[in-house]
């Protein structure tokens, strides 16, 4: 049909099904990429548009609906190059991180001004009360929000330092004005598109059958890939131990797991249904749970693997002279945690290419990824073929959280594009991403912690067992992490911590925001709260006491160096704490009819930062062009995070020029160096490190290049680089000197491994370079009768070593402890159950308090610039502040996550028959 | 027909609805929704050009709601205070963005469980109006859902109104309580809506209690409506809900709540409500 579509103030005249949704035109049919779709089913909001100055989900509007009405959408707000006022706010207080629900955002916080000029918190947050953002805990959104109309110069002239300052996104802009490229924005229209046909059972026996009758009469389909089209039909993190079949080979062992992958017309292969294939399955009986997993006679997942145990870690340190005494206090306790999804809002997408006629030249990928290089040695082991031939090119991340680090698209891109020598393009729907994607592993912790009758800690003991579902994946990092964690940041003498990871039937358990170490956190801060009432000492003091400092010993016998800035972190809440403990117990007492108790908490935290006792070097490369550019050659992807801005600030203070000039090539495998996984908190200060050591390599290059002194200031307008020295300018023109491939005239390289030692069998080594500590105080308002928790305040102390730009360190917080809120109160992944972001809750805008933070900088010096990581541990310490909260306002003892309302009312009436 | 089609009138709709395979699309926001990674199916019905399915208007009798009004329409409409409740679920139904396209006739005729609008509409007493372009009927709204997704619509037929009786009542109250598990986009736990109507002297003279998620399909509370008919308005109201009076409703346990604790918290929001009630001016 001929519609006529009125978009950012220009027609269209198009014809389509008018049916289509609105987003669907956008997108495929006017290239208008900036409106981004997270699910389809206005859950999310990443679609938000507005018609007729009225914000609607663009996914659930059909385009006749929408034909001849005045669209708007996140291009018509500024335009390709300009920020509106709106745009520039958000740019200014940080309120972008992966920027996938950023257009969203901006077109509901349009409809709200275009009404409202001067809004308050409230009416702001109904008015983005639909669109989800799962990085930013929405704080800085709010602020941003509220800041439209401030008077704001940017005449200000750049400070000459970089490291330390707040300075706004390098690829901010491009994130609000909708031109980032994204998995699913720029999938060329002559691709043949992929689906990958999924199990409906968690386990099943599988017969494939003949596929040529359904290929040769369905039109659009062009063929079916099944396992014996993948070369190696095996993926994994590890190198050994691969156990994750591409497409399934005799049998399913997960609902979600991959079965074929039919290709063809997008068209073609959407209306393409399991039901339509001759496939036979015979459904089997699941295992499901960590206890069925270890029942005698269970069902085996992997035949190599008895008693479906995927692994085991352990730590083990005594220390004789402050062993136990009889007259210690010991706690127990047993917690219990669930699947948590990543919920990234944008689902798994990307396009790959065959380059040469049939892939003789290798493949060429584009995709969504956390990690660029590991994706290019998996795809070549797929393919059997050499990584040297196959490029990866990530587009920008919308939000990754370690659910990004495995593959997801990648195996079947790769495997279609040669087979069929075409562009070939893959983007799963919310549904299938949540069935088909890894997840938290659901934790079952049992643990006895001890102490003397002053407070001070004698042993740790504990248990954890992880669900580690269907295949491998991250299991064995989690099952190595959590021992060396499981004592909580504290000195402790006497410390037995075992982790055990079991296949079950269920989604892979994978990397998750700080690899099992928020479940162990739950655990260890339940203990530090049971001594501190079994003594009768303050919850933040017993903590303070414990503190690892600088010269204790760690759980693995490593002896902390520096930077080890958990007690400074405490001693900051100590004052809040005192008055917020004060005004909830007034509060409780003046109301002690009505249903609303008030309650405080604490958690604290210590995360490794960097992989566990392995070497994991980043090499980055910077150049200066003969076009006079200034380029971070930067393998570490940005998924948000911001290191797309934090590594030009080191390298660019490092070398002495202003951040202002960097361009950045991100991630393409041909073109940057191995940088490791954006993972493990460990960009900032592995990535980092090598950008320093990259940036100081090139200013010796250049001062040698002038003969010039170490205190000389450079300076880079146009293609001339300027050396001042005393009064003297060196002046060399870099369009006249040679260049490499790239177009570079002067090129440093600089690469950082952190030092760590190998783990014994006892658990005892340096596992990790650096630590992050944090502290965080909860209040809530709990609701008695209806068991509901309504969090009403964070405040949040973190030692960072250095903060390279204060507010994307505020952002990393607010979104880790918006994960950990989510973790504790309302996130729970039931396969089957909950396979979309209605049945399966994350934070909205309204669910989130006041958040205030704390940065504490205790230097390590081993870090660029005295920075360590902080991506992880903005989450680990909110679930554990929000219980002890809890039981503060209540009195139960939580011990499962999430704590739903039904589960808190029912320990409530619990508690009042057993005290009544 | 085609594979869609825009009806502008009652005749046209007949028309369009002749071969009884049509599917209907008036805001969209559970026609998507429910076709997530599928095609889109034929013979799309859209009715939100039909001008006899909109706005709001006063008859001598009742309020009139058209069909496709959307929960921005309720939000933006000048409406006495015998509808503060079905305000107050319009502003808590999905995001915005939701309210501005959804509209109540689907909300009815999706007949989900945890539907907003139907526990406020059975509070006001409300029917619907159906018709087949053809032929009109009008039953009370209490018939009209008969179970999970199931309503009494026949093939061709469609809701075209909410018929809401208007009262003559000096003083009217109504109420609306939503207990979910987040603030926003959040599908209810438990719904409780109540209308009250009072004589000059304060004394209750109709009271409808509805509740919704909390059974198949939402349902009124006869006994303790009977109970709370006669009295005086005031604080004791509250304390005069037992547990017995939510007897009949039959809720599952799922993903977001247990059964005991919907009951459970469905008495405390039917107490709270009266409570609120009770004491407001």
């Amino acid at each position: 049909m001929d519609l006529t579509f009125r978009v950012n103030g220009k027609n269209y005249p198009l014809t389509l099904a008018p049916a289509t949704r609105l987003s669907d035109v956008l997108r495929d049919h006017l290239g208008l990429i900036g409106t981004k779709v997270g699910c389809n089913a206005g859950d999310c909001g990443a679609c938000t548009v507005l018609v007729e100055d009225r914000q609607i989900c663009a996914c659930m509007m059909s385009a006749q609906q929408a034909a001849e009405k005045d669209i708007t959408t996140v291009e018509g707000l500024g335009g390709q190059e300009l920020l509106n006022d709106l745009q520039a706010a958000f740019l200014r207080h940080g309120a972008v991180q992966c920027g996938i629900c950023t257009p969203g955002m901006l077109m509901a916080a349009s409809d709200l001004l275009r009404r409202n000029q001067t809004p308050n918190r409230v009416q702001v947050e109904d008015a983005l009360g639909g669109v989800l953002c799962r990085c930013t805990g929405y704080q800085k959104i709010i602020e941003a929000v509220m800041d439209v109309t401030a008077s704001f110069s940017d005449a200000a002239t750049a400070p000459s330092k970089s490291v330390g300052v707040s300075i706004a996104k390098l690829d901010g802009p491009a994130k609000l004005t909708g031109t980032e490229i994204f998995g699913a924005d720029a999938i060329p229209a002559d691709c043949l598109w992929v689906k990958i046909i999924r199990s409906p059972f968690a386990s099943a026996d599988i017969e494939l059958g003949d596929f040529a009758d359904i290929i040769s009469r369905t039109e659009g389909l062009e063929g079916i890939l099944t396992h014996k089209d993948v070369p190696f039909n095996r993926f994994g993190i590890y190198a050994t131990g691969k156990d994750q079949p591409v497409l399934a080979e005799t049998c399913v062992r997960y609902r979600g797991d991959a079965i074929v992958a039919v290709v063809g017309t997008r068209e073609g292969v959407v209306k393409i249904t399991l039901a339509d294939l001759l496939i036979r399955l015979t459904e089997k009986p699941p295992v499901a749970g960590i206890a069925a997993a270890k029942a005698p006679g269970a069902a085996q997942l992997h035949a190599d693997k008895p008693g479906n145990l995927l692994i085991e870690g352990q730590v083990l340190k005594s220390t004789a002279r402050e062993a136990p005494q009889a007259t210690d206090i010991t706690v127990e306790g047993r917690f219990e945690t669930s699947f948590v999804e990543h919920a990234y809002i944008e689902p798994e997408a990307g396009w790959a290419q065959p380059v040469g006629p049939h892939g003789s030249r290798g493949l060429e990928m584009h995709v969504t990824t956390q990690t660029a290089a590991m994706d290019r040695a998996e795809i070549a082991s797929i393919l059997q073929i050499d990584a040297g031939r196959v490029r990866v090119l990530p587009t920008a991340c919308g939000g990754g959280f370690g659910g990004k680090l495995d593959l997801s698209v990648q195996p079947v891109l790769a495997v279609a594009a040669l087979r069929f020598n075409k562009p070939v393009a893959c983007v799963y729907e919310r549904p299938e991403s949540m069935a088909a994607s890894t997840k938290r592993h659901p934790t079952e912790i049992a643990c006895k912690f001890t102490a003397r009758r002053d407070g001070r800690l004698v042993s740790v003991d504990m248990t954890a067992e992880f669900n580690t579902g269907a295949y491998a994946s991250w299991g064995p990092t989690v099952a190595e992490r959590v021992p060396v964690h499981g004592s909580g940041p504290y000195y402790v003498p006497n410390v037995h911590v075992t982790g055990r990871a079991y296949f079950t039937n269920s989604p892979p358990s994978g990397a998750f925001r700080g690899f099992g170490v928020p479940q162990a956190a739950i655990a260890h801060e339940a203990m530090m709260d049971d001594l501190a009432e079994a003594i009768g000492v303050d919850r933040l003091d017993i903590r303070l006491l414990n503190a690892v400092r600088c010269g204790d010993e760690t759980a693995t016998g490593q002896v902390l160096q520096a930077s080890a800035g958990l007690a400074e972190c405490l001693q900051k809440l100590q004052p809040h704490w005192t008055k917020l403990t004060a005004a909830t117990s007034s509060f409780n007492q003046q109301n002690q009819r009505g249903p609303i108790r008030k309650g405080v908490g604490i958690g604290a935290m210590w995360y490794g930062i960097g992989n566990t006792a392995i070497s994991n070097p980043s090499t980055m490369d910077v150049g200066i062009g003969r076009d006079g550019s200034l380029v971070l050659f930067n393998g570490a992807v940005d998924i948000g995070q911001g290191s797309n801005t934090i590594l030009p600030q080191i390298c660019a203070d490092a070398l002495g020029l202003p951040v202002q000039k960097f361009s950045y090539i991100m991630g393409d495998t041909d073109l940057t160096r191995d940088a490791g996984k954006t993972s493990a908190s460990r960009q900032t200060f592995v990535s980092g490190k090598a950008a320093e050591i990259a940036g100081t390599a090139l200013r010796g290059q250049i001062l040698r290049h002038a003969n010039a002194g170490t205190g000389a200031r450079l300076d880079l307008a146009g293609t001339t680089l300027r050396i001042v020295e005393d009064g003297t300018v060196r002046e060399i023109e870099l369009s006249g000197l040679a260049s490499d491939k790239d177009g570079m005239v002067f090129r440093a390289e600089g690469r950082f491994d952190p030092p760590t030692m190998p783990l014994d069998g006892n658990g005892q080594g340096v596992p990790y370079a650096t630590y992050g500590f944090a502290a965080q105080i909860a209040e809530v308002s709990v609701d008695l009768d209806l068991g509901t928790t309504r969090v009403t305040r964070i405040l949040a102390a973190h030692d960072v070593g250095r903060a390279i730009n204060p507010q994307q360190v505020e952002g990393q917080i607010h979104g880790g402890i918006a994960q950990g809120l989510g973790m504790a109160l309302m996130e729970e992944y039931i396969p089957g159950k909950t396979e979309n972001l209605h049945d399966y809750l994350i934070p909205t805008i309204g669910d989130m308090p006041e958040i205030d933070v704390f940065i504490i900088e205790d230097p390590e010096p081993l870090g660029p610039f005295g920075a360590k990581g902080v991506g992880e541990p903005g989450l680990v310490p909110t679930a554990p502040a929000i219980f002890s909260a809890i039981r503060n306002a209540t009195g139960v003892r939580v011990t499962r996550a999430p704590m739903l309302p039904h589960r808190l009312r029912a320990a409530i009436l619990r508690q009042a028959r057993t005290s009544g | 027909m085609g594979d869609y089609c825009l009806p502008q009138s009652l005749t046209e709709l007949r028309a369009a609805l002749s071969d009884g395979k049509a599917h209907i699309l008036a805001g969209g926001t559970d026609f998507y929704p429910q076709r997530v990674g599928q095609p889109l199916p034929k013979n799309i019905v859209d009715i939100t050009n039909m001008s006899d399915l909109k706005g709001i208007r006063e008859t001598d009798d009742f309020w009139h709601f058209g069909a496709i009004t959307t929960w921005r329409d309720i939000l933006d409409a000048n409406l006495p205070l015998l509808f503060d409740g079905l305000k107050t679920a319009a502003r808590e139904v999905g995001g915005q963005q939701v309210q501005n396209a959804g509209t109540i006739g689907g909300n009815l005729c999706n007949a989900s469980p945890a539907a907003d609008g139907v526990p406020v509409f059975l509070s006001l007493g409300a029917s619907v109006e159906l018709s087949t372009g053809e032929r009109t009927r009008t039953i009370n709204l209490a018939d009209f859902i008969t179970g999970n997704r199931k309503t009494v619509l026949r093939s061709g037929e469609i809701l075209t109104a909410v018929l809401v009786p208007k009262t003559g009542s000096p003083q009217v109250k109504s109420l609306f309580l939503k207990l979910g598990a987040r603030k926003y986009l959040v599908i209810s736990m438990v719904m409780v809506a109540i209308v009250v109507e009072m004589d000059e002297a304060g004394i209750i003279t109709t009271c409808r209690i509805a509740i919704g998620a909390c059974s198949e399909v939402a349902m009124r509370l006869d006994g303790l409506e009977q109970v709370i008919t006669g009295r005086e308005k005031n604080k004791d109201l509250a304390a005069l809900v037992t547990a017995d009076h939510l007897a009949a409703l039959a809720p599952v346990t799922d993903v977001r709540a247990s059964r005991e604790y919907r009951l459970d918290a469905a008495l405390t929001l039917v107490r709270r409500a009266l409570d609120t009630l009770g004491r407001g001016a």
